[in-house]
């Protein structure tokens, strides 16, 4: 398996060339490991032809719970264990009282669901505190945008044809040392 | 270019005939005997479902043993007797003027709606102008032909509002417009100096006045901008400046005229937000009918070059107008609720002892449904599904407009029976009839339109 963890990393100057060759790439059936940029580029991960995020759903199951958990803990902070007088309403009832607690219920959902949403991004990619940066070329942080894709037998008409869609620099890396 | 239908004129004329006779039959039948409404009260009293029973007698036992919060039925009656044999006359007379109010106000609630469909569309549109938006330059000549309702709609909901104290005795919708009332009334008459009917009319006049002149400006730009030369933008440049300046008026003027029109029906009680809630709701409502518009010509095949982003967008500003819409209906509520103030608690005890399924339910179709069915990114862009959800945020504020008048008019009288429904496709005929004919003046897709290229590629 030696050609396997062969790579050629294409170097990109303009997000438009950019998604012409990821079209062209694609079409010549090459596989494309990853795409680096500098910043996220509209569009491209359909022109990938990755799957869609399922990031929504669960953030939308984390503000549900969020939901949850705030009308639970006012049920139990203000109705259940030490009954509150809210607003001259003594009625300890958390139906009639549970006008107040609409901010408090918006704001936990709102809070579940960012903060998870956010974990839930960082353990899908791989993304922890203090973790190295995996980025091949640092100029993919400032203003260069990186095409990873696997090499094939065929590796020099690989690089024919991502210098023709426009590539600046065109380089075949080995990632087994 | 798009010529109405044959089919749509004739649906919108049986509309209107159809309303017409709703409305007549509501006439008809709403004046009635101090007799016979006497005689109906008695009826309500037997039947045990009154509208005095709400009273009842709160007995509380304690804090842990909630069981014996009980509801006494006999203390109510004794009260009620008392009631009952001191104020039965005058009460039936309340009663017979509110009997008499239903089908004025049915009507301006219906009038009120589809007014303040065509002037959200017309600020929305504005603002598209003003913030020289690219993607909807597609969907100019539609909002223009929605708002051609604008100056006959306001204009209908003014004479009835005025029409109701002139016609007829003492069935006015807005109750300061009655001298008797008034004389009988400290609050309204301090506020007198300016709820009179004068004034009244001479603000509506400005309203309507500046809202119809920036109409007619913008179409006429919209459509001298059509026959421009190329990269001649004067025409634009100019429908940019007077959105500017209409928006500044607009937002004055909405919040006064909803004081006006809205809020003095009941004269004693104000909302320091009430124009925001106003405008959150015309808003939601206008862009709903844009988007339903669109899609419909869009079926015909005459907007072609509308794809479905702008739907997704249409959808996306019917969510999000949804939101603000329910954050300003709480945000009202929860003050009021909370500082339990009388006289500005009352608003709200009368709609919920009264109105309790149209009050609760309206936030269901106008918070709850939207929220959710138009959460999901891609329903927004299936033309039946953001039409389904159109018709249930329309339904909703329509009830949330009948829940603004209502209480204040016929007070616990009240029905969604054939004058409301009558009133309803009297000028839902009218708004189509009056819309669809606009929009059949002039080409559907404006041209020589600066963002116009950036508008057909638009995608999301």
């Amino acid at each position: 398996m030696e050609v396997s963890s062969k790579v050629i990393h294409a170097i990109y100057t303009d997000d438009d060339v950019l998604m012409a060759a990821v079209k062209k790439v694609r079409a010549e059936r090459y596989h494309i490991e990853e795409i680096y940029t500098p910043f996220p580029v509209h569009g491209l991960d359909k022109a990938m032809g990755l799957a869609p995020t399922r990031l929504a759903i669960t953030a939308f199951i984390y503000g549900v719970i969020g939901l949850a958990v705030s009308v639970v803990m006012m049920d139990y902070i203000m109705i259940d264990d030490w009954p509150q007088n809210i607003g001259g309403k003594p009625s300890f009832s958390y139906i009639e009282n549970m006008p107040a607690f609409v901010p408090i219920m918006f704001e936990l959902t709102v809070f579940f669901a960012a903060h998870l949403m956010v974990i839930t991004f960082y353990l899908r990619s791989k993304l922890w505190p203090f973790k190295d940066a995996e980025n091949p070329d640092t100029r993919t942080t400032d203003d260069h945008f990186l095409m990873e894709i696997s090499a094939g037998h065929n590796i020099d008409e690989q690089f024919d044809i991502l210098r023709n869609t426009g590539a600046v620099e065109v380089t075949l890396i080995d990632k087994a040392h | 270019m798009y010529t109405i239908s044959n089919k749509l004129k004739t649906f919108s004329i049986i509309l209107i005939v159809l309303g017409v006779l709703g409305v007549a039959y509501g006439f008809m039948t709403s004046h009635k005997s101090l007799e016979e409404v006497k005689t109906m009260l008695a009826q309500d009293g037997a039947h045990g479902g009154g509208h005095e029973a709400t009273t009842e007698a709160h007995v509380v036992a304690g804090v842990e043993n909630q069981d014996d919060n009980t509801h006494d039925e006999n203390a109510y009656d004794a009260t009620a007797d008392v009631e009952q044999g001191s104020h039965d006359d005058g009460h039936a007379a309340h009663v017979q003027e509110q009997l008499a109010k239903r089908p004025w106000s049915a009507m301006y609630v219906a009038a009120f709606f589809f007014m303040m469909i065509a002037l959200g569309v017309l600020a929305f549109y504005a603002i598209n102008v003003a913030a020289q938006s690219g993607w909807s330059p597609l969907l100019n000549r539609v909002m223009e032909g929605i708002t051609a309702y604008l100056l006959p709609g306001a204009i209908i909901v003014v004479a009835i509002a005025v029409g109701s104290h002139y016609i007829g005795h003492h069935n006015e919708i807005f109750i300061w417009m009655n001298p008797d009332v008034v004389a009988d009334d400290k609050l309204i008459q301090n506020k007198s100096s300016y709820l009179n009917i004068p004034w009244f009319i001479i603000r509506a006049v400005i309203f309507i006045g500046g809202w119809s002149a920036y109409r007619y400006f913008a179409r006429k730009f919209s459509i001298a901008q059509d026959t421009a030369e190329p990269g001649d933008n004067r025409y634009f440049k100019k429908s940019f400046r007077i959105a500017a300046a209409f928006l500044v008026f607009f937002i004055y003027t909405e919040s006064i005229m909803s004081w006006d029109w809205v809020m003095s029906v009941d004269p004693h009680w104000f909302s320091t937000l009430f124009g925001w809630y106003v405008l959150s709701g015309m808003l939601v409502s206008g862009v709903t009918v844009i988007a339903m518009v669109a899609i419909f010509l869009k079926s015909l095949g005459h907007l072609p070059l509308v794809n479905d982003s702008h739907i997704h967008d249409l959808a996306k500003y019917m969510f999000g107008f949804s939101v603000l819409w329910a954050y300003l209906w709480f945000s009202q509520f929860m003050l009021i609720w909370y500082a339990n103030i009388p006289e500005e608690v009352t608003y709200f005890v009368t709609r919920i002892e009264d109105y309790n399924l149209p009050f609760f339910g309206m936030l269901v179709l106008n918070f709850l449904f939207p929220l959710l069915i138009l959460m999901n990114s891609d329903y927004k862009r299936i033309p039946w599904f953001v039409m389904m959800c159109g018709v249930l945020i329309l339904v909703g504020h329509y009830i949330d407009v009948f829940v603004m008048i209502m209480p204040g008019s016929v007070g616990d009288q009240w029905f969604i029976g054939i004058p409301e429904i009558g009133s309803i496709l009297l000028f839902a005929g009218l708004f189509l009839l009056v819309i669809f004919s606009s929009l059949a003046k002039v080409p559907l897709t404006v041209k020589n339109n600066p963002f116009i290229k950036e508008s057909e590629h638009f995608h999301y």
